[in-house]
């Protein structure tokens, strides 16, 4: 649908080499197949059998996993492999102008902005005197050199508390501090400049002021190098945690058109003031209380959000950059976008993470067992880097998809979100899916009232712990017994069937079933005992948690784990996915995921010395512990900081669950865990008292 | 060149249409009086029986089974039913064992639950004892019991796991329990010889195992005990204590730690019953015995509900059933090949499927006659010939009598199918269906004449001859007749009183006889199975 701007100077590509993985490698190739581009992709040894890898028959192996950052390598291969531009998706070195300068010395094109935008835009401080002289707001703040912490605390004071910490070099949140008073400035400062130490290697930071209902609203800009530049309309992202965004729409919510014009055309300054070219975003914090908004910064980059914006102007995004690296003029005029959005109503993209929403979102990993995606339509689209059996590496980001809705409206839209997450099945790793969910139902953000702050807000009604209907452990315990009994298959000879008179023969078994905490602490976990005889083969009595047996009839499909069901009063159809590392139960049903778990029988603990973790604190996920915070033998209280890991580059505080005295400090600094592992263990009530 | 002349056609006849000579059609009226009336009086019976049955199961008083439980023990079902495959049979044996048989005592199910159940994919017979019952201790029905649960072992080479929780032999019955051939000391002698013969034997200390019985877990091939619960000693604290004096626990004395530690009594040391459980499993999925699978081969179901026997069965044994309509509720696709259908029809004999098993039925469809015997004899032959199984189904109140038959040598006829029954070696399986008189019994396979399996339908009756019947030859003797000596033969001869004494293997509802059958078949057809040559006695000609 896009039409082809013929500029004489246009120059085709032929082979492009992408430097990035994921699903943002295979995104872009799978518009370089659609116009005959050749491409090669890159892996590192951790990736050899990622999707991405496999995607192209032209597949350069990196070694480690360091190397997706290794310029100079990525340079030499594309021009050993004769590819005349290299795509550097988002990440890595999408903004890495020292990169993009060394492609186009080397005679490469960068499909991205010309390098001395990047670097305009890539020191905060910089990009902000640039916006300020072409008249797009800044928010206050103070950008400069001096960072003595007394002098910054000062210049807090003037700007107005609460104030923003912010590393100068720092993205996606790290680095990133609020300060609410004088009182915590100091350490709120020290606490961003380590964080930003470790994750870039530069500890200057900038204070700007806090906007306590910001919302996050950013434009997609586009530039050729004929000096033309549109805005394809804006994206609000608001909905985040850990300052990482999860939901994203387009157009935003409840914004009044003459400032969205207003927003488009600010955008559109920003890129022209630094001669810009391709794909950018102008991200701006929108201050809902005064409808005021500030310049924060600009991505030179295609964004992880891109599709919503090519959802709801139906425009292939890393089509035109290619146009754009080609030389060629933009397919559309600010006004043809403006009537396309208006003509195609609203996008919205959830972000399916590996990630534990009950634990403050901390990254998992892990094999994925059990993979099914809605049905893609026009209006339903994925992008996703993984398929089943596929490894979430705690090497880099845990996203394993995005899944973007098209609809008439906002409402429509969400509604559809909805029911797409509901066939949207994960077993493996735990994900946000059941979170995202929620988040579609969660009145306020159905009523379009968006902020940054929103998830903390509404905390309560989005975590609130959910009953596991009764019949969900029915069919986890239907499920366990028909598959491990190897019952799938053709009929035993006489299974299960009464002989003779009964004489209590063939009773009922006992399965004993957790749930398995979603915020790690067995405490908080429902479980239920379940009763399951065996009256003749595929009927059974289930009775849970001593209620009145019900008569079920069951049958188990092996090929797609399906447990169907016919209660009573309804027919079931439920997913019934087996960890076989973890003998982890992950239920699929009526569009909702449970997760369970068969009990560890009393006996072995006696006879394996397999001990209860209740009083250990374990690593929620592969990790390396960074500091340990408590020594044998303290006191402490619950929320008490124990140990601060690192993984995912990411650094997470693991706090005590309760009060209580620290018998053992497992771990040591420096330590490398595997998930579940104990890092401290508390003193036993017993130990206590003695 | 010659012509050969007009040949004829051979015909074809498709496999649909030859099967249709082997189904039996049914001439049962569901909707006739007699079917309705029928029905109703069986069912009567076999509430009453599904009453008894669940009595028995109960085990022990509320008060001991309550006390079992405090102390971490699984009774002795949910024991059996943890031990098995999930998703399998478990084939009870002589559930009303003990039933009014010792005046002013219950004995449950004897005090010990036998039967064959499915482990690890492999067919067992388990022992096991119910402590809440007299503390396990043995009656003489509860040595019956046990040594009947190997006798069947040893004949269909069944693995057996005993699960021990007993007191030994109980003292004041010892005169009945200890000294005899078939008492208490066989069980060991049957554990050795049966070892000897490569049946594996397991045992599982789950209780006390005193005296004698410490040579349950002594005698077995593998042993697993559970720490303070399971005992084994010759002789317990307080005999100790009288003997020599000296004080000890029953723990020290042979608890699991000292037997598995130290004595090495034990191989295996379990926490408790559902460890110890786990642990025989996993011994006898090392057992490398041949697991007991079904042929694959698809079989149909009969044709005719086999729950219409109630019906067609009805309590009056006066009135004679048509062993066809039975036979047609117990074969595949009530399919049966008659073996010489008009000769000697009181005797009905052929060969049918039962879930794919081939078998052989010799079934009384009245008196038998020297042509029904000698029939009989021939159809044994044939089957034993061939390696067929036989099924018996008896309702036979004897051998015809009078002048013209003895003078047709109904005496060495009748031998001939007595003969020819005892010497058969093929797995052989009775049921008792109606009456099982006189010498009737013996050429139907009686007890006596060692089928694998002997089971009666609620209806049974077995005695040397009906009690009317007894009554008047004791008059014609000119015995003065004792005036209850009617009643005493009627209650005698009742099934009740037949399965309490373990004259049979258990009662069975007339609907279950297919699947009794099959899992019998199974016990005995796969698995470890053995090949022997018949030797036939003479046949007197």
């Amino acid at each position: 649908s896009t039409t082809t701007s013929q500029g004489s100077e246009r120059q085709p590509l032929q082979s492009i080499l992408i430097a990035n993985r994921g699903e943002i490698a295979l995104r872009v190739g799978k518009t370089a197949a659609q116009y005959g581009i050749r491409t090669t992709t890159l892996y590192t040894d951790p990736d050899a059998y990622s999707q991405h890898a496999l995607s192209s028959p032209f597949a350069i192996n990196l070694s480690d996993s360091s190397q997706y950052l290794n310029g100079d390598r990525i340079i030499q291969t594309a021009r050993e492999h004769g590819c005349q531009a290299i795509h550097p998706g988002y990440g890595f070195l999408s903004e890495n102008a020292a990169f993009a300068k060394k492609c186009t010395e080397a005679g490469l094109k960068f499909i991205g902005p010309p390098w001395k935008a990047i670097e305009a835009m890539g020191d905060k401080s910089r990009s902000k005197d640039i916006m300020t002289s072409a008249g797009v707001p800044c928010i206050p703040g103070y950008h400069g050199s001096n960072q003595d912490p007394d002098f910054l605390k000062h210049q807090a004071a003037q700007i107005g508390y609460p104030v923003l910490l912010k590393a100068v070099k720092g993205g996606g949140g790290k680095g990133m501090r609020i300060s609410r008073s004088p009182d915590d400035f100091l350490d709120q400062l020290a606490s961003a400049k380590s964080e930003a130490m470790s994750s870039f290697s530069d500890d200057v930071m900038l204070v700007e002021k806090y906007i306590t209902t910001p919302r996050h609203i950013e434009v997609q800009v586009f530039a050729d190098k004929h000096g033309n530049c549109v805005a394809l309309g804006e994206r609000d992202c608001s909905i985040q945690r850990r300052h990482q965004k999860i939901l994203e729409e387009s157009p935003a919510p409840h914004l009044d058109e003459a400032l969205r014009q207003d927003l488009w055309a600010k955008a559109r300054s920003a890129a022209l003031a630094v001669a810009y070219e391709g794909a950018g975003t102008v991200e701006f914090i929108f201050d809902n209380d005064s409808g005021e908004f500030f310049f924060m910064e600009m991505n030179t980059r295609l964004q992880v959000e891109h599709p919503v914006t090519e959802m709801v102007t139906g425009e292939d995004l890393v089509h035109w950059q290619i146009l754009v690296a080609e030389g060629g003029k933009l397919p559309l005029t600010q006004e043809e976008v403006h009537e396309r959005i208006k003509a195609r109503g609203h996008a919205i993209e959830a972000r399916i993470y590996a990630e534990n929403p009950d634990m403050n979102f901390v990254p998992d990993s892990g094999k994925l067992l059990h993979l099914r995606t809605p049905e893609i339509t026009d209006t339903v689209r994925i992008d996703a880097g993984f398929a089943v059996g596929d490894e979430v590496t705690s090497h880099y980001d845990p996203m394993i998809a995005k899944l973007i809705i098209q609809g008439p409206d906002r409402h429509a839209a969400l509604q559809k979100m909805k029911t797409a997450l509901e066939e949207y099945e994960i077993a493996g790793p735990i994900t946000n899916i059941e979170f995202v969910k929620r988040m579609c139902v969660s009145p306020k953000f159905v009523a379009g009232e968006v902020e940054t702050g929103y998830i903390e807000k509404n905390k309560d009604e989005l975590f609130r712990k959910v009953d596991i209907p009764d019949e969900a452990w029915s069919q986890a315990a239907l499920g366990l017994y028909i598959a491990e009994q190897g019952l799938t298959g053709s009929e035993s000879v006489l299974s299960s069937q009464t002989i003779g008179f009964n004489t209590g023969l063939s009773g009922s078994r006992t399965f004993d079933l957790v749930e398995i905490p979603a915020d790690g602490q067995s405490s908080s976990a429902s479980s239920i005992t379940a009763h399951v005889q065996h009256l003749g083969p595929h009927t059974f009595s289930v009775s849970i948690g001593g209620q009145q047996p019900l008569q079920v009839t069951s049958k188990l499909n092996s090929t797609t784990n399906i447990l169907q069901s016919f209660y009573p009063h309804t027919r079931l159809e439920t997913r019934v996915i087996r960890d076989p590392e973890t003998n982890n139960l992950i239920l699929f049903q009526q569009g909702r995921q449970y997760r369970l778990q068969l009990a560890v029988p009393k006996w072995a603990e006696k006879a394996l010395g397999m001990k209860d973790v209740a009083n250990s604190v374990l690593a929620p996920m592969p990790c390396k512990v960074l500091r340990v915070e408590v020594e044998e033998g303290s006191k402490v209280i619950k929320n008490q900081a124990l140990v601060v890991i690192e993984s995912m580059k990411m650094e997470t505080v693991i706090r005590a669950p309760h009060d209580g005295v620290i018998a053992k400090v497992v771990h040591k600094a420096g330590d490398l865990c595997k998930a579940g592992t104990a890092l401290v263990e508390f003193a036993g009530e017993e130990e206590e008292k003695a | 060149r010659t012509c050969l002349g007009a040949r004829t056609a051979a015909t074809y006849t498709s496999r649909h249409q030859a099967a249709q000579i082997s189904v039996i059609q049914t001439a049962v009226d569901t909707n006739s009086t007699s079917y309705v009336d029928n029905k109703k009086s069986m069912q009567e019976l076999l509430d009453k029986f599904a009453t008894l049955h669940r009595d028995a199961a109960v085990g022990g008083s509320a008060s001991s089974r309550e006390k079992h439980i405090a102390r971490g023990k699984m009774l002795v079902r949910d024991r059996i039913t943890a031990l098995v495959d999930p998703g399998t049979s478990f084939l009870e044996l002589s559930a009303l064992a003990g039933h009014e048989v010792y005046p002013g005592e219950e004995v449950p199910a004897g005090g010990i639950v036998t039967g064959i159940g499915t482990v690890e994919g492999t067919m067992c017979m388990i022992v096991a004892n119910d402590s809440t019952v007299k503390g396990g201790t043995y009656y003489p029905v509860t040595v019956k019991k046990h040594l009947r649960a190997q006798e069947i072992a040893q004949q269909n080479r069944l693995p057996c796991i005993y699960l021990v929780d007993s007191g030994g032999a109980n003292l004041p019955h010892q005169a009945d329990v200890f000294p005899d051939r078939d008492h208490f000391g066989r069980i060991f002698y049957n554990q050795a010889n049966m070892s000897s013969m490569g049946i594996p034997q397991l045992s599982v200390v789950m209780g006390p195992c005193t005296a004698g019985g410490a040579y349950v877990p002594s005698m077995s091939d593998e042993s697993i005990i559970v720490q303070e619960q399971g005992h084994i000693f010759l002789a317990g604290p307080p005999l100790v204590k009288a003997a020599t004096g000296e004080v000890v626990s029953a723990e020290d004395l042979g608890g699991g730690r000292l037997h598995s530690e130290t004595s090495g009594v034990t191989d295996y040391l379990a926490v408790d019953d559902a460890h110890a459980l786990v642990l025989a499993r996993r011994c006898v999925a090392n057992l490398n015995y041949p697991p007991s699978v079904h042929k694959p081969e698809p079989w149909k179901e009969p044709l005719y509900d086999p729950a219409e026997l109630d019906g067609i069965m009805g309590t009056n044994l006066k009135t004679q059933v048509d062993v066809h309509e039975v036979i047609a509720r117990i074969v595949d696709g009530s399919e049966f090949a008659e073996f010489k259908p008009l000769y000697g029809s009181t005797l009905v004999t052929g060969f049918g499927r039962i879930q794919g098993h081939q078998v052989g039925f010799v079934a009384n469809n009245g008196i038998l006659f020297s042509e029904s015997s000698l029939k009989g004899a021939h159809f044994v032959q044939l089957c034993n010939k061939r390696r067929i199984p036989l099924v018996f189904l008896q309702n036979i109140s004897g051998f015809m009598v009078g002048r013209d038959a003895e003078k047709g040598g109904i005496a060495k006829n009748g031998a001939k199918l007595v003969t020819a029954v005892a010497c058969a070696d093929v797995p052989k399986f009775t049921v008792v269906f109606g009456s099982s008189a006189g010498a009737g019994n013996y050429g139907m396979c009686g007890r006596a004449y060692s089928p694998r399996f002997l089971w009666a339908w609620p209806t049974a009756k077995t005695s040397v001859m009906g009690a009317e019947q007894l009554s008047s030859v004791m008059e014609a003797v000119g015995k003065k007749v004792d005036p209850k000596l009617r009643d005493r033969i009627e209650r005698e001869s009742e099934s009740t009183f037949a399965t309490a004494r373990l004259w049979d293997d258990g009662i069975i509802p007339p609907s279950h006889t297919r699947r009794v059958l099959a899992m019998g078949l199974q016990a005995a057809m796969s698995g470890s199975t053995e090949d022997k040559k018949t030797e036939w006695g003479v046949f007197r000609m």
